[in-house]
């Protein structure tokens, strides 16, 4: 394996490990602030109880993703030094500002964990509500630091060297816009799909459990609406990718020939030998209609660039794929949630439909590592889109694959270990009662 | 001041703050390793029960630093990443470790379990203090170069696998060992417990005592870069005795069980040592190439991450102050 190959898979396994805590520690928040408030509305004791489970769920989480996001701010100088050397300055701001947010996050977690007993109701609910403010925003600003690598902005290139550097420019660039809005409903709507998931599926098992109950209406009251709104949100992301990188939405789509009136392509593995993608179903003008709303528009096509400027193709199609199908059913099981929920006046809690929530719940998680896979994948061969190789950003440091294999270790280590404590705490704990925080 | 130095300031004081609270953190896995005697289990809950809200805060001091290098300083950062690839992997390996084996060990299903996550917590608790002040030993040896062009295996082991750099790794892990016994003297609740972590204290100072001697007896020997600045000038000899009279005077209100006063001034001792090495390494940043002035981005960069620094510390101060007062009244 290359050192450039071991560390682009470092930093892919590293990335999609930290983003399943990271959305865990923004979209888990709000589900418990939601139960913490109908508990002091309604003091039912379910909520309270829910409010707990949820937060101790959220502490284990938090805790992987706040080490992990750790090891990347080192990864980005460990493994692309070049890359920082540059742009260290331009992306310093949002990173900063990211940094206080994750404090604040860090704080109030801290307060709403340990301090059932030691603040005042209100305070302990006003911390929850800190976390969840913090948790997003900091989402945001580590977002607009991606997006600054895929719509550089907020600089002049002199010599290969930035100069008049504008932060607030570099953070408020192109993609900034699109990719936060995607990525923060992405968070909510794979995380309320997975609790609701489960809780559904102990519903399957004991259908009156009034606690269960309680969390998978308030898990489902969540996903909804995300579901709903990620397809707008996702069609105005594509159009920004269509206008800024032709050449990943060629790549998204398995587009070979620029062409207007350019067909839409399900399936298809595209192959960069023949260029061409077989075994597609292609439905006519719809990729140049979904890219700019216009079904005889042009859409440029992989083969306008030389091979060695075009992205991974079969990758990013097949993901990008994996992204629309996951969301598409999220999308539909939701239209069938709200449906039902307006005919039985609550959450539905009919089986057939609690089996297909179940069926759900690692859809959402399974499109947003498929999503990052795009944008990321989808940039290369750039490391800043079209003025920095990620070959020209790789450290000089020799034996990469070392620090992979560990890297690779300890993850999975670290997953299997976070997965079955959370297992249990679901499953095994779930008919006792605790009444207190750890 | 200018703005360069205001961001090393900024560098710097989250350095110290990450030392002085994060350190103790640390320490406080050494102890639970080196639990033992009749209050073995009193010790670890101790420890377990002072770290648990805090800790995910006081890390993020750390991130503070490393964002404050990269956007403030980018090629110290790109030069520092490069060279010492090695330990500062190793430093995050015990920070993963370390942080998830402290998340997940109230969840776990048994006392086997338990024992076994303890012992991960408690072992990956002193790797990362000691590559920490391995990094930072090799930094003020003056051997981390500003070039970021390939060079052979050897060299990536070289800059950190000396004497001085190790003394100091083994140094730091005394100093928050020191650090984490004193604040535990306060948090007791039982003066059994209390003389306890006295005691520990007291054998801790007195090897950080040793270890910095040493470490400062190797760094002349080995012509480290940060000799000139630690031994030459006023400043210099103003950090050193107050260094040397806030740590005596923490070792003798210890001794003394003046608890409260041993913590200040073991707080005072931790931020000195920090404060002193940046001061000697000054006017450089990673000596020999990049001092503060040349390594640090431009002007716009400076100001706006100064501004950011200012409007974020505006919020954060306050709420830190909360979480304190709320879990470390005594």
């Amino acid at each position: 394996m290359s050192d450039l190959t071991a560390a682009r898979t470092q930093m892919a396994v590293s990335l999609g490990f930290h983003i399943v805590f990271a959305v865990a520690g923004m979209a888990m928040p709000l589900l418990m602030v939601i139960a913490e408030s109908l508990w002091l509305r309604t003091r039912r004791p379910a909520y309270l109880e829910l409010a707990k489970r949820w937060a101790k769920g959220t502490s284990i989480l938090f805790a992987v993703g706040a080490v992990s996001g750790t090891v990347l701010s080192f990864e980005l100088g460990l493994l692309w030094p070049k890359f920082m050397a540059h742009a260290g300055a331009v992306i310093g701001m949002p990173f900063s500002l990211e940094g206080f947010a994750f404090f604040l996050e860090a704080i109030f977690l801290g307060i709403y964990l340990y301090g059932w007993e030691k603040v005042p109701p209100r305070a302990h609910w006003l911390a929850g509500s800190a976390v969840l403010a913090s948790g997003t925003l900091s989402g945001l600003f580590v977002v607009t630091a991606n997006a600054w690598m895929n719509a550089p902005a907020g600089f002049t290139l002199v010599d290969g060297k930035f100069t008049d550097i504008r932060p607030i420019a570099a953070m408020l660039n192109e993609a900034s816009g699109p990719q936060c809005v995607h990525m923060i409903i992405a968070s909510f709507l794979s995380v309320g799909a997975i609790v609701a998931a489960i809780h559904a599926a102990i519903l399957l098992k004991k259908p009156k459990d009034e606690f269960h109950r309680a969390a998978y209406g308030i898990a489902l009251a969540v996903t909804i609406p995300m579901a709903l709104l990620q397809p707008l949100v996702g069609d105005w992301a594509a159009r920004s990718v269509a206008r800024r990188q032709p050449l990943k939405l060629a790549a998204m789509e398995g587009q070979w020939e620029t062409e207007r009136g350019a067909p839409l392509r399900l399936f298809g593995l595209p192959d960069a030998e023949t260029e061409t993608t077989p075994w597609a179903l292609e439905i006519p003008k719809a990729l140049s209609f979904l890219a700019t709303h216009d079904f005889n528009a042009e859409v440029v096509g992989l083969k306008s660039a030389p091979r060695a400027d075009r992205p991974p193709v079969a990758i990013v199609h097949v993901a990008f794929q994996i992204m629309i199908f996951c969301g598409t059913a999220l999308a539909l099981t939701a239209l069938l949630g709200l449906a039902l929920w307006w005919k039985d006046r609550g959450p539905p809690l009919r089986r057939p439909y609690l089996k297909l929530v179940a069926f759900c719940g690692p859809l959402g998680l399974v499109a947003l590592e498929a999503g990052w896979t795009v944008t990321e994948v989808g940039r290369q061969p750039w490391i800043i889109y079209r003025i920095m190789r990620t070959s020209e950003a790789l450290t000089s440091m020799p034996g990469l694959a070392v620090p992979l294999a560990v890297t690779v270790m300890v993850y999975l280590l670290l997953g299997f270990t976070a997965a079955y404590l959370l297992w249990r705490l679901v499953f095994e704990t779930a008919g006792r009662s605790r009444t207190h925080a750890p | 001041m200018p703005l360069d130095y205001l961001a090393a300031a900024a560098l710097f004081g989250s350095l110290v703050i990450y030392a002085v609270t994060g350190g103790a953190d640390f320490g406080g896995g050494v102890w639970d390793l080196l639990a033992s005697g009749p209050r073995a289990k009193a010790q670890r809950g101790l420890i377990a029960r002072a770290i648990a809200p805090i800790w995910e805060a006081n890390h993020v001091w750390l991130i503070l630093a490393v964002v404050i290098l990269f956007s403030a300083f980018p090629p110290a950062f790109a030069a520092i990443c490069t060279a010492l690839h090695v330990p500062l992997g190793l430093l995050l390996l015990g920070i993963v470790l370390r942080g998830s084996a402290f998340a997940f060990r109230s969840y776990g299903p048994g006392p086997d379990f338990e024992r076994r996550i303890d012992r991960v917590f408690a072992v990956s608790s002193l790797v990362s203090p000691v590559m920490l002040g391995v990094v930072v030993g090799a930094i003020a040896s003056g051997n981390v170069s500003a070039s970021l062009d390939s060079r052979p295996l050897r060299a990536y082991f070289d800059v950190w696998l000396a004497p001085f750099p190790l003394a100091l790794g083994a140094f730091t892990l005394c100093l928050f060992a020191f650090l984490a016994a004193v604040y535990l003297t306060v948090e007791a609740e039982d003066a059994a417990l209390r003389d306890d972590f006295r005691t520990r204290g007291l054998a801790a100072g007195l090897a950080c005592a040793a270890l910095s001697w040493l470490s400062l007896w190797l760094a002349s020997r080995e012509g480290a870069h940060v000799v000139a600045g630690l031994t030459s000038g006023l400043r210099a000899y103003f950090f050193h005795a107050s260094t040397a009279g806030a740590a005596v005077g923490a070792l003798a209100a210890l001794h003394a069980r003046r608890w409260r006063l041993a913590r200040a001034l073991a707080a005072a001792q931790v931020a000195l040592v920090v404060g002193g090495w940046a001061l000697a390494q000054a006017p450089y940043l990673v000596p020999p190439e990049l001092t503060i002035t040349s390594a640090a981005a431009p002007r716009s960069v400076l100001l706006a991450m100064l501004g950011a620094l200012g409007a974020g510390l505006a919020l954060v101060v306050p709420a830190f102050v909360y979480l304190f007062r709320v879990f470390k009244r005594r």
